[in-house]
This record gives C-alpha cells, sequence and structure tokens, in this order.
C-alpha cells in the first residue's frame, strides 16, 4: 500500500520534473569534454579539472570491498577523464568544520572542490552566510529536475543556490541481538541497567536531543528552553550513571560490529552497509528524526567539475546504483535515503528488494514519525556551549 | 672574517642568532597573538573585539576546574609509571646491554616510526570489551565479570604512559649510559651493598635523566587529548579535549587562548615546584 503510494508520487513528481528540462543546460553538461573552446574568461571556467577533490563521511559511497574502489566514482572518471580524489574525512560535521574554518576564514582554498555536510547542524547555512561557499553552475546540472519536490526549498538556502542534497537519513537506534534484547526506545537505551557502559549516543546535538525529546514526549522542531532542559538532564543523568559509555560520530560502527557496544544511536543506512546480521536498526518507538546531507562547492574550488559531478550524480541510473550498489559485482551501496526522483524506478528492475527497503525508500508510517530539528536551536550559543560542555564532560 | 676577528664579543651571539629568531618567531610571536586573543570577546558569527576581558580567565577556572585538575593527575601518574617502567629498562640496556645496546634502543623506539594516532587506535584493540587483556584480568578477578578497560581513567593513563615511554626512557639511558661504572666499584670496594652503592651513587648520577625524563613526559602528556578522546570516557576528558572543542567546534577562540594560557601557568608551577623540591643543579649534572 504505502509503496504504491511512494511510487505514484515519484512518477507525479518526476513528470513535472522533466518540464524543467532546458536545452542550454542540457548542451552545457554535454560540452563538458569541449577541451577546445575558445579561451575566453567565461569558457575557461567551463573547463574540467583533472582531479575532483571529494570529502565525504565514511560509509558513503557504492563500494566494491575487493577491490577497494567506488564504480560510480570510476564510471565519472571513464566519462569525463576527470580523476577523482575521494576522501573519507567527514566523521561529524562540528570536527570537519573546525578543519576548515581557519584556512577559509583567511580566504584560502582547502583542496576540495565538493564537501557535505548536514542540514540538522548549523555549519550549511553559516558556510553560506560567510561567503565561504560557491554558488553551484547550474547550467551544468540540468538533472537538478530530478531533486525530490520536498527538498527543493530548504529555509537556509531557498533555491538550492549553493546546495544540492547527497542523501537523507533517519536517526534511530542499532543493536547487537547477540549481546542485547531488542533496543528500541530511549529509555530502555539510557535506562537499562544491562546495557551500562555498553551504548554511545550521538555528538550531533540535533540528533540527540530530537530523539531524546521525543521521548520526554517534548517536540524537536519547536524547542523550548525548558524541553532543551529537560533533554540535557536525561543525557546528563545517563553520562553520570556511566550509562552513556562515549559521544561519537560515524565512528560508533566499528566498536558496534565489534561487540564492544550492544547498541547506539545511530544512523539508518551506516547499519545496512555493515551489513552485520546480528546488528539491527529501528526508528526509536517515540520517534526519530530526519536530516539530509548537503553538497557544497567551498570556496577556491572548480565550480563547473564539482557541478558536473552533482550532474552525474543526479543521472537517476548513477544514483540508483550509489544506493543499492550492484549485486552482479558485489558492489554495496550507501542504503540511505535517496534525493534523486526516478532512482526508485530503476532499482525496481534491477534489484526490487532494495527498492523496496523501507530505509532507502522509507514507508509513510515511517516519514510520520520523524521529525526536523528546530533550526533556531542549532544557532543559539547557549545551547551550542551547553551541548559542547555536555559531550566532553 | 676579518670583521668577527675584531669584534669577537660577538661571535656567540651570531651563532644563537637563529635559534633565537626561530624562537622569536615561532614561539613569542604566536604566544603574543594568543594573549591578544585570549582577552577578546564577541562571537563567531560577528566577530571578536579586543577588549580586556579577563572574564575569560576566570570562566576558563571557575568551569573547567575539574578538567584541569584530571589533566595534572593523569599526566602525573603517567609520568611516574613511565618513570618505573622506563628506568629498569634504560639501566639494564645501558649496563648490561653490551654490544646490543643500539639494537635494544631501536626496540624501544621502533613502535613510534608508527603515526601517534594508530598507536593509541592499537590500544584501542588490545583493551577491547571481547579482548585478551580484559579477559584475562576477568579471568584472574582484577577486573569484575562485566568490568571492562577501555572508557575508563586506567585507559587513558595506560595510553598515555605508553605514548610518552620514549621520552622518558632515552633520557634516562644517556645519563645512565654516562656513568663512570669505577665509581659504582669504589662504592663497593669500600663496603657499601648494591643497593646502597646505586641509592648512593648510581641514582644521584642519573638525575638529570630523571628530570629531563619527567619534564618531557609530563609537560606533552597535560595537554594531550588524543587518549583521554580515544580512551576515554566522557568522564575522563582532560582540558585538551575542552581546549580542542572550544576552538574547533564551538568556534570559541577567546576562550580557548586562556585556557591554553591557564593550563601553560599551572604547568609551569607544577615544574618549578618540582625544580625547587629536587634542585636546579641536578638538570645539567
Amino acid at each position: 500500500m504505502t509503496d504504491l503510494y511512494t511510487r505514484r508520487k515519484l512518477l507525479e513528481r518526476a513528470a513535472a520534473g522533466g518540464a524543467v528540462l532546458t536545452v542550454p543546460g542540457f548542451l552545457a553538461a554535454c560540452g563538458g569534454s569541449g577541451k577546445k573552446a575558445a579561451a575566453t574568461a567565461a569558457s575557461s571556467s567551463h573547463k574540467l579539472a583533472k582531479t575532483l577533490r571529494f570529502s565525504n563521511w565514511t560509509l558513503y559511497m557504492d563500494t566494491n570491498n575487493k577491490k577497494h574502489t567506488h564504480p560510480t566514482l570510476l564510471q565519472f572518471q571513464q566519462k569525463y577523464g576527470v580523476q577523482v580524489q575521494y576522501t573519507e574525512d567527514i566523521n561529524d560535521n562540528a570536527s570537519f568544520f573546525g578543519k576548515i574554518q581557519g584556512p577559509l576564514s583567511r580566504g584560502q582554498s582547502i583542496d576540495r572542490d565538493l564537501i557535505v555536510m548536514t542540514d540538522n547542524s548549523r555549519y550549511p547555512s553559516l558556510l553560506i552566510k560567510k561567503g565561504w561557499v560557491e554558488k553551484l553552475d547550474k547550467n551544468a546540472i540540468p538533472n537538478i529536475k530530478n531533486l525530490q519536490p520536498a527538498l527543493q526549498h530548504p529555509n537556509w538556502d531557498p533555491n538550492r543556490d549553493y546546495s544540492l542534497p547527497w542523501q537523507s537519513g533517519m536517526t534511530g537506534i542499532a543493536f547487537n541481538d547477540k549481546l542485547s534484547d531488542p533496543v528500541l526506545s530511549i529509555d530502555d537505551l539510557f535506562g537499562n541497567p544491562k546495557l551500562k557502559g555498553k551504548i554511545t549516543c550521538l555528538n550531533e546535538m540535533a540528533d540527540a536531543l530530537s530523539l531524546v525529546m521525543l521521548s520526554n514526549g517534548d517536540d524537536p522542531s519547536n524547542v523550548t528552553d525548558k524541553t532543551f532542559n529537560r533533554a540535557i538532564a536525561k543525557i546528563k543523568k545517563a553520562v553520570d550513571s556511566k550509562q552513556i559509555r562515549q559521544f561519537t560520530g560515524n565512528d560508533y560502527a566499528p566498536p558496534l560490529a565489534k561487540g564492544d557496544l550492544a547498541a547506539a544511536m545511530s544512523w539508518s543506512g551506516d547499519i545496512a552497509q555493515i551489513g552485520n546480521k546480528h546488528i539491527h536498526w529501528n526508528l526509536a518507538t517515540d520517534g526519530g528524526d530526519i536530516w539530509t546531507d548537503n553538497m557544497l562547492i567551498p570556496k577556491g574550488a572548480n565550480v563547473y567539475t564539482a557541478s558536473v559531478y552533482m550532474n552525474f550524480a543526479y543521472d537517476p541510473k548513477i544514483a540508483a546504483q550509489i544506493e543499492g550498489g550492484d549485486p552482479k559485482t558485489g558492489d554495496t551501496g550507501v542504503y540511505y535515503i535517496c534525493p534523486v526522483v526516478g532512482a526508485r524506478e530503476v532499482l525496481l528492475k534491477k534489484q526490487p528488494a532494495i527498492a523496496k527497503n523501507a530505509l532507502i525508500f522509507p514507508t509513510k508510517k515511517m516519514l510520520d514519525n520523524v521529525h526536523i530539528f528546530d533550526a533556531k536551536a542549532l544557532n543559539n550559543q547557549k545551547y551550542l556551549t551547553v551541548w559542547q560542555n555536555l559531550i566532553s564532560a | 672574517m676579518a670583521f668577527l676577528h675584531r669584534h669577537r664579543g660577538l661571535t656567540p651571539y651570531l651563532l644563537l642568532a637563529p635559534g633565537l629568531a626561530w624562537l622569536a618567531v615561532f614561539f613569542i610571536v604566536p604566544l603574543g597573538f594568543l594573549a591578544y586573543q585570549s582577552l577578546q570577546s564577541g562571537n563567531f558569527d560577528v566577530g571578536y573585539a579586543f577588549s580586556w576581558a579577563w572574564g575569560n580567565y576566570w570562566h576558563a577556572i571557575r568551569d573547567y576546574r575539574g578538567h584541569f585538575i584530571r589533566s595534572l593527575e593523569y599526566a602525573g601518574i603517567a609520568t611516574a609509571l613511565a618513570l618505573v617502567v622506563s628506568y629498569p629498562v634504560a639501566y639494564w640496556i645501558a649496563f648490561r646491554g653490551g654490544r646490543w645496546k643500539n639494537l635494544l634502543l631501536l626496540f624501544i623506539v621502533a613502535p613510534f616510526f608508527v603515526t601517534y594516532l594508530i598507536r593509541t587506535l592499537a590500544w584501542e584493540t588490545i583493551l577491547a570489551d571481547n579482548g585478551f587483556v580484559v579477559r584475562t584480568l576477568q579471568a584472574v578477578h582484577l577486573l569484575g565479570s562485566g568490568g571492562r578497560l577501555l572508557a575508563t581513567s586506567t585507559a587513558v593513563v595506560a595510553g598515555i604512559t605508553y605514548n610518552f615511554l620514549p621520552f622518558m626512557a632515552l633520557p634516562l639511558y644517556v645519563s645512565l649510559e654516562q656513568i663512570d661504572e669505577s665509581l659504582i666499584e669504589a662504592a663497593q670496594d669500600l663496603y657499601a651493598s648494591r643497593w646502597k652503592a646505586f641509592l648512593r651513587v648510581t641514582l644521584p648520577l642519573s638525575l638529570p635523566g630523571v628530570i629531563a625524563g619527567t619534564l618531557l613526559t609530563f609537560i606533552p602528556a597535560a595537554g594531550d587529548f588524543i587518549n583521554a578522546q580515544l580512551l576515554g570516557s566522557p568522564q575522563n576528558h582532560m582540558i585538551g579535549n575542552v581546549i580542542q572543542s572550544k576552538f574547533l567546534e564551538l568556534t570559541d577562540y577567546p576562550a580557548a587562548a586562556s585556557m591554553s594560557f591557564v593550563l601553560m601557568i599551572l604547568i609551569l608551577m607544577a615544574v618549578l615546584a618540582y625544580a625547587r623540591a629536587v634542585g636546579t643543579e641536578k638538570l645539567t649534572g
């Protein structure tokens, strides 16, 4: 039922999006390899660079684990002759921003053409406000028409002038069934004495607070001092009782797989990508949060090359491959929520199991149970300081 | 040359100049910037401005006293452990190493060809909850059945001790190696027991190495944050973790700068007290 509903919606959206296709944009994308173009100032910026330097989170690209390659990146390289220097150096938003803010504030390049940051942190909007990111070359991204309508107008970048979603995801709870009974609620995660010292909490304020506020019966999309303090008190109690072992970014995944952790506050796709049959992911019974990671082009980057890549990733066929990998060659996908309309149709034909996987194309019931964290709270310096003090004790 | 010959008094200063210039450019000037920054107020979005904001220091001490104390405590314990572990090793290599001395020293230094981060991550594996170490300790009941080492202060102190071990072992070795063995023989000829000869001759002669080693270990260990980050829980975070998060994650530069100064002053005080207790002349032998 819900699958049909989503599918029809997607088809409608795809049809509507098709009308936006522009001829000049299409030509610009095709002209990617036109190295003999006249050497005017305008066209020189439309030349592809030799390498695309792409910083992303771990477990966030389709991967062939035998050859240790990223198949879609190799395809990009073959198609455009641009080598992709792909670095998985983003573990959490705050520390990555910490790394790049120094050079960016001095007007220096960070040697990256594409970076990926989450909209439930303050950083994408801060980067735009500070003028540290470039506008997309939309002429090179005709496939922008495939962007899910629900993601087209975020309040921090209303026309998607600076950003394009990479993946969306949900925050929930993962547990290892060899070490624990199912952990389905925050109250169980933070209160079950059997899990003492065997769990981690995410260090992203929005993820952690959303889940804890929902467990308190509060609304994370409208944070008040009272609900904020109540959530902080609950987490602090779990820290003081040594229930929470650590606050982590992506790095909760290896100890969870190794068995040092019995359960963890966790992001939806990571668990699917780890592919350990003893580790399960669920939305918390009280609800979870949903967020979107965004590709951004930092100052000093090659805007054209980065935009051509964005266009490539928004081809539904490529998007489907990033999402679901390729079982024939043993490639794993990222298994997060795909922002590209049309990818599901491709997957329905090739890998129906993935197309019907609720982690990648969530059901309506799931979407009704996830919330977007309050954007005002993300920029509240007082909240940020309290949060940072809590996670560094 | 003729110039140098005429102004012979200048020579030492000319020889010192590169070192002094290096210190001035890469230590004094940045320190000045840091001091300037520590007295600023404002926030990241609108920018920071200098305003003699001494409150930053007060807040650093008031809000993070526990972290400062913990840092000095962990660094102190780790330094003492490193001394206890390194002294016999350095002693043995210096007096019994024979022609294997260089090889044995290489064994001490070899793990440090691997980067700091990887070495610390290796400890994460060594101390893992299902690992050999934890299971052995549980088997002999040194650790309760649900007990663990990772994410405890034990793991943090163990990590610091390991990571700074060569800074202790090498100066110890150098000072022990220089001891004239005939002095020890002389003590024994004068009816000192081996133990007494050690206490009255070897140990005092090796004190410059002990002092150099403890300083080289304690000072960087007090500002360390990697070990607490990877091997500790939030309860084990040191002041380095707070400074790192203030500087890079909250981008609250004045707070981070003032904390760095407080840490520097605390370390300086600890070192001065230590130097007074053992006597500075020992440092130079």
